[in-house]
């Protein structure tokens, strides 16, 4: 197998902010904290840095003038969606277009707007509206005119506002097909709490129980509040360096040995295999990058701005068979951190809080360094993470 | 809601060229899908070219309007203050009868959550949202 441009990359660094909910910290200050944690980490300077990508709130040349580092040029990778700028980072190493990459994500309460990316032509996300009440802004245009791209007008205007409401369609569709229940949705939600607790940067760390969870607000059936992800303010940023930097690397070296992603077609509900999304073909190219499996995969830090996200996740990544990522959760055991596979061990969007897919990032590189603390899964060697849903998906496999 | 409270104005569809025929098609009370003239496939949601057979050649046609259940989310909490008095609602994916996989994206009335089951048999109505928009939504087939 020819090796894909990607194992060139390393992640030689990585930061995050303080993080909560409503802070009143700003953006620029968020990502000032977990971009010079980031950069300290990699053992670098900010001068060192020749390359700075995001997708999110505070832009490049902020971070250039009160941060450092160069922006220089990285182009996103088109099929990564919210990885596109780590993807891309891993390429403009592996090309010599940059030495060490900053990487970030910054978010505020209500999920963080997201730039176009400057280098490549992915979409925005879809994102959910939070309340009624904020729902004025974002997908519309003036006058209450639909105003969104692609196939998203149309979805909204039958009243399908957020990703709850797409998503809980999947998972219904999930549960006709193969008998999925909600408390194997229940399962994923506590699992993560409980190791949530184990995590003192997570903002939900009480315990909760399956009562708790059924308890909960419905949202959209069959979601409903605790299988959506916490809204918090935070920011997460790594530093991608060619992987000749490794040897000088103050901390060990998280190396890259696959990347996968999806613009899938049929966007949300035109796939001729719904309830499957990008996911699956996000993670078909991610394995046909390498010669692991996912029976070499020690821990998973996969996407769940929705519990059934996950649960697409598990399949998608082959950790378990199509229609069986219920069984495979239920009781919680084979996902707990002394299970077969770790799943989400730093407490997930569900409790630890939505970073849009990079705290599932950090977290894989804690683990891979053996600096989880007390989650801390012992041996692990190699991670997979994911993030995304629906027609964009992106997923990442990371050795020590 | 309050009676005194004026209801907020529905999120209103902005036809454009690909899709100005299927609104056209809903103030006449028919449902239309764009169907290409040289392969016969559907294709939903409209494009310029189409995927089975890269024809050009696509217009948009009247369907039956029947459909069976796909999956569906009974929303509760309202995103758009226009959904705020008229939740809860049934969202669905429905299966078009005319080709497989031709999923549209609507909503079930008249039917009691205990009945929503994946393969209703359903039928298009057009219902009138507001003063302003009628959507072509789904109810359980009646023969
Ligand atoms: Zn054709």
């Amino acid at each position: 197998m020819p090796d894909a441009p990607e194992k060139q990359a390393i992640i030689s660094g990585i930061g995050i902010s303080r993080v909560g909910r409503k802070t009143d910290i700003s953006h620029l200050d968020l990502t000032t904290e977990s971009a010079t944690a980031a950069i300290a980490d990699a053992g670098l300077r900010p001068e060192d840095i020749d390359g700075i990508a995001t997708m999110g709130d505070t832009p490049p040349e902020e971070v250039e003038q009160h941060v450092g580092g160069r922006v220089g040029s990285v182009a996103m990778v088109g099929t990564g969606g919210l990885l596109a700028p780590v993807m891309g980072a891993f390429l403009a190493v592996a090309n010599g277009d940059a030495r060490h990459v900053l990487v970030y994500r910054t978010v505020k309460m209500m999920g963080g707007s997201i730039l176009p990316p400057s280098g490549g032509d992915a979409p925005a996300p879809p994102r959910p509206r939070p309340s009624a009440r904020r729902a004025g802004g974002g997908g519309e245009g003036a006058e209450g005119m639909v105003n969104v791209m692609g196939d998203m007008a149309p979805l909204l205007t039958y009243g399908a506002y957020s990703a709850a409401n797409w998503l809980a369609m999947h998972a219904q569709r999930h549960m006709y097909l193969y008998g999925t229940t909600k408390e194997q949705f229940g399962a994923l939600a506590v699992n993560s709490r409980r190791n949530a607790a184990f995590n003192e940067r997570a903002v939900y760390r009480e315990p909760m129980t399956m009562d708790d969870y059924l308890g909960a607000r419905p949202v959209s059936d069959p979601f409903g509040l605790l299988d959506c992800d916490v809204p918090i303010d935070g920011s997460i940023a790594i530093v991608v360096s060619s992987a000749q930097y490794g040897a000088d690397c103050p901390n060990p070296p998280v190396r890259v040995e696959s990347m996968g992603g999806s613009r899938g077609q049929g966007g949300w509900d035109q796939r001729p295999d719904y309830p499957k999304m990008a996911s699956i073909d996000a993670a078909a190219d991610l394995w046909s990058k390498t010669d692991l499996t996912p029976a070499d995969v020690d821990i998973a830090e996969l996407y769940d701005g929705f519990t059934f996200l996950t649960f697409a996740w598990l399949e998608a990544l082959g950790f378990c068979g199509t229609g069986e990522s219920g069984p495979f959760v239920e009781r919680g055991t084979r996902i707990a951190l002394g299970g077969d596979l770790p799943l989400n061990t730093y407490g997930g969007q569900l409790s630890a809080g939505r970073m849009h897919g990079y705290w599932v990032l950090h977290e894989a590189c804690l683990q891979l360094r053996g600096e989880a603390g007390e989650r801390q899964v012992e041996g692990a060697e190699v991670a997979a993470v994911s993030v995304g849903g629906g027609p964009i998906a992106g997923c990442l496999l990371l050795t020590r | 809601m309050s009676s005194t409270e004026p209801s907020a104005k529905p999120p209103m569809p902005v036809p454009d060229e690909l899709t100005q025929f299927f609104w056209d098609g809903v103030a006449r009370h028919e449902l239309c899908i764009q169907r290409c003239q040289t392969c016969g496939h559907y294709i939903h949601y409209p494009k310029t070219i189409c995927r089975f057979c890269q024809s050009r050649d696509l217009a948009g046609e009247r369907v039956s309007g029947k459909a069976t259940l796909y999956s569906w989310t009974i929303a509760t909490q309202p995103f758009h203050p226009f959904w705020v008095d008229k939740i809860p609602y049934t969202l669905a994916t429905v299966e078009l009868v005319e080709q497989p996989r031709l999923m549209f994206m609507s909503q079930v009335i008249d039917c009691p959550e205990e009945e929503l089951e994946g393969g209703l048999p359903l039928e298009v109505a057009f219902v009138e949202m507001s003063s302003e928009l009628t959507l072509p939504l789904f109810r359980p087939a009646r023969g």
